[in-house]
């Protein structure tokens, strides 16, 4: 009874002296809920949980720097006038002085030579753009590989596609706009793939830029896209990616505790957030810190654009990088000619080959499913080995990706590894045609290997290495058996089977359904049969 | 002018039949006048060859280069001749230690000098001896002294395809690449630029001027003596160093610190 009446006491005694700051924010937050109802969506989000591993995190690296390339790109708006008309450069970098150029290269030296951090705001702009589509397309890979596109969550997969298409997209146009040699070359490019395409390749061309490549306009149109058009787009597919995100929930890897139906890990009020704030700073630290130290397309080298000049070793940023080795990994001589009209096969087949395989990443996870016939949500982050054609599929995918992006470098591997430019050529020509199968057939292997390793492991424990001659003088090596919870990790996941051919309604047996089982039968014909509980019970008697 | 414009008043509308041979002439006498002009502000400065010099070059060659080259200097089966290649020649392929070659390959390698610069210049006087080619310029057409915007324009136009515009080098065909030109001896820029040696051009006076040439060199030296504003260049390799850069360092320590972040949760 004692307590009851002593807490009563001490709680009139806190309550009787809040503190003016206290009161206030309790007056505000009642001012602003009255008005809004905001504490419903705190309530929600704040105890939103998130699961904690490390590669959860690379999302956030590319939020981060995309909010890095946003406060950065507004610095260069201000300075940046991307005209194409001529003048004379005046500034201070004295190989250009009096060479006649763009007020749009011009006042990109500018901001470089002249304005006050100008070098380090374009660089930090330039070196998080990198960044950006790096993490972006590392975070794919990881969604990828442990199955977290699988439903409900196959719409954001598509959305988080689009993002990484924009990424690339706000790239090019960005790298584009300082119209020195280097970008005017990269346009040239863009220029021949467009007037590639049959019958309206030409008119295409002509609307895009205005005139005759290069024309006077195409600086201030590719502005317009990468300040306004692109990067709104990007924005509203980033909230509805991050809304999707909390209505989906996040995936987890399974362990003790860790289920489909729940998700383990802190809440997004306070630690989360204090987290997330924290890596934010780091992440906008370290690219400052890159960029004061490392430069990044030192466009005063490269001059003005002017059309007949191309240097040695020109290239796109990295990420556009596939397709430019595309073109180069084309073998020459392929045009066909109808009726006096040219088709360049040699800039057709390489678009249509990226358009396909960027095509197949959109609509993945639906393959998927229609081929598993998996209806089932999935909130179980699924381990890479647990998934053997899937994990052969994206290593073949990773593997052509980058043979076209390693196609991109071909003169810089000939002349620093000392070996023919022919030879590269053909050796990723080889890579990329033929690398897909070999990636796909040893990286299956290697997870089936895997699974059993694991199946091992969980029934007879891991060896400890520890040698015993037993009486009868024979020499066994001692097991020890796995703790619960890592035994957990190694026994929890599905099993699928291949889908049975079954007869419709009309007892025919459709082409579809032959198509289907074919090719679920290709996913999961090889397969290691998931530890059961009676396997762990017998082997514990 | 008097030859060339014979038409009276009388004869209006018509040639004189020996117009055209005039014009000729003329136009002969202009161009052959101003390439004579154009080759001797090149050679007219020109080092004076001793007889002394002459014939220790030709015991230099006869030991270092005869093997290949033929000991008339006129082309073996493993060494093209040697007639008509100058002084500059000698000084540009034996100056930068490309010549006397290590061993047979797609392109002579730079390596260390293997004479002085007396026996160079021997030799490079012994070569002169068999027929006229070009000689070593006066110091003022490599001085590096010129218009170093124009000198970069030039590179641009030139250069840039082979060497890259910062001077980094690049690939050509089965094995060849340009080397880089970072600081390289002006006197091998300009003796590249006339000699055109291996899978070079020969950029000639009438392509570049002595002068440009000089212009040239000065934006190589501007290069050398400027390094990169913007913080450490990476090789000036352009896009392909800066995506390696950020994919190994840049994201490779960023997923560090994501490791680090996460390492105590479990």
């Amino acid at each position: 009874m004692s307590t009851t009446t002593t807490a009563p006491s001490a709680g009139t005694a806190t309550q009787a002296a809040p503190s003016t700051g206290m009161r206030f924010t309790g007056w505000a937050a009642n001012y602003i809920d009255e008005r809004t109802s905001a504490s419903t969506a705190v309530k929600t989000l704040g105890r939103k949980i998130f699961p904690d591993h490390w590669s959860f995190m690379l999302g956030e690296v590319a939020l981060y720097s995309f909010i890095v390339i946003l406060i950065s790109g507004t610095f260069l708006t201000f300075f940046f006038d991307p005209s194409m008309t001529e003048v004379e450069y005046s500034g201070s970098y004295v190989p250009l002085q009096g060479i006649p150029m763009s007020v749009a290269y011009h006042t990109a030296l500018d901001i470089s030579f002249e304005i006050r951090g100008g070098l380090l705001m374009r660089q930090v702009h330039h070196w998080a753009a990198l960044l950006f589509v790096a993490s972006v397309a590392l975070h794919m890979l990881r969604v990828f590989f442990t199955g977290a596109f699988r439903k409900p969550r196959e719409l954001n997969w598509v959305i988080g596609f689009l993002l990484f298409v924009m990424a690339m997209a706000l790239g090019f146009t960005g790298y584009s706009l300082p119209d020195d040699m280097l970008s005017g070359n990269g346009l040239r490019i863009i220029d021949g793939m467009i007037k590639g395409i049959p019958v309206v390749g030409a008119w295409i061309s002509y609307l895009f830029f205005g005139d005759e490549f290069p024309g006077t306009q195409i600086i201030q149109r590719l502005y317009i896209l990468h300040i306004m058009l692109l990067p709104a787009i990007t924005i509203a597919l980033i909230g509805v990616h991050m809304l999707l995100l909390i209505v989906n929930k996040h995936t987890q890897f399974a362990a003790p505790g860790r289920t489909n139906d729940n998700v383990v890990g802190a809440p997004v009020m306070p630690t989360f957030a204090a987290k997330a704030g924290g890596f934010f700073f780091i992440v906008f630290g370290f690219i400052v810190l890159i960029a004061s130290l490392f430069t990044i397309n030192p466009i005063w080298n490269y001059g003005p654009y002017d059309p007949s000049p191309v240097s040695a070793g020109t290239q796109p940023d990295w990420y556009i990088g596939w397709a430019d080795g595309a073109l180069r990994l084309m073998p020459p001589n392929l045009d066909w000619v109808i009726f006096g009209y040219t088709l360049p096969m040699g800039v057709l087949i390489p678009t249509v080959v990226m358009l396909v395989f960027l095509a197949l990443i959109a609509v993945y996870p639906f393959l998927e499913a229609w081929v598993t016939g998996d209806k089932r949500e999935h909130h179980i982050a699924e381990r890479p080995r647990n998934a053997p054609v899937r994990t052969g599929i994206g290593a073949a995918a990773v593997v052509f990706y980058c043979g076209l992006w390693a196609a991109a470098s071909s003169d810089l591997i000939a002349t620093h590894f000392r070996v023919t430019l022919e030879g590269v050529i053909h050796t990723l020509q080889f890579i990329t045609v033929v690398g897909p199968f070999i990636a796909y057939w040893i990286t299956k292997r290697v997870c089936l290997a895997l699974q059993r390793k694991d199946r091992e492991m969980a029934l007879h424990g891991f060896e400890t290495g520890r040698i015993v001659r037993l009486p009868g003088g024979e020499y066994i090596e001692v097991h020890e058996q796995l703790d619960d919870y890592e035994r957990w990790k190694l026994v929890a996941h599905d099993e699928y089977q291949p889908l049975m051919i079954r007869p419709d309604d009309n007892g025919r047996i459709t082409v579809r359904q032959r198509v289907r089982a074919g090719l679920s039968r290709w996913f999961f014909e090889d397969r290691v049969a998931p530890v059961t509980q009676r396997e762990i019970e017998a082997q514990k008697h | 002018m008097a030859i060339t414009s014979p038409a009276s008043p009388r004869r209006s509308g018509r040639r004189h039949p020996l117009a055209t041979a005039a014009l000729l002439i003329v136009g002969l006498l202009a161009t052959g006048g101003a390439y004579a002009l154009a080759t001797s502000t090149a050679t007219a400065e020109t080092t004076a060859h001793t007889a002394e010099m002459v014939e220790e070059g030709g015991k230099l060659f006869a030991a270092n280069c005869a093997s290949c080259h033929g000991i008339l200097a006129d082309g073996t089966a493993a060494g093209p001749s040697l007639i008509g290649v100058g002084a500059l020649a000698v000084d540009f392929q034996v100056g930068t230690g490309r010549m006397p070659m290590a061993a047979s390959g797609p392109q002579a390698e730079v390596k260390p000098v293997q004479f002085s610069q007396e026996q160079i210049d021997a030799m490079g006087a012994w070569v002169a001896e068999l027929a006229p080619g070009p000689a070593i310029p006066a110091e003022r057409y490599f001085a590096g002294d010129g218009d170093v915007a124009n000198g970069a324009e030039l590179f641009r136009i030139n250069c840039a395809m082979c060497h890259n515009v910062a001077g980094a080098g690049g690939a050509l065909t089965e094995g060849k690449y340009a080397p880089g030109l970072a600081n390289i001896d002006p006197i091998h820029v300009y003796g590249a630029m006339v000699t055109g040696p291996q899978n070079m051009p020969v950029f000639s006076d009438m392509n570049l001027t002595p002068e440009e040439k000089n212009d040239v060199i000065s934006y190589l030296r501007y290069i050398d003596e400027n390094p990169s504003v913007g913080g450490f260049d990476l090789g000036s390799l352009g896009p392909v160093s800066e995506g390696l850069f950020i994919w190994i360092f840049g994201l490779g320590g960023l997923v560090a610190v994501t490791v680090w972040l996460t390492a105590k949760s479990n």
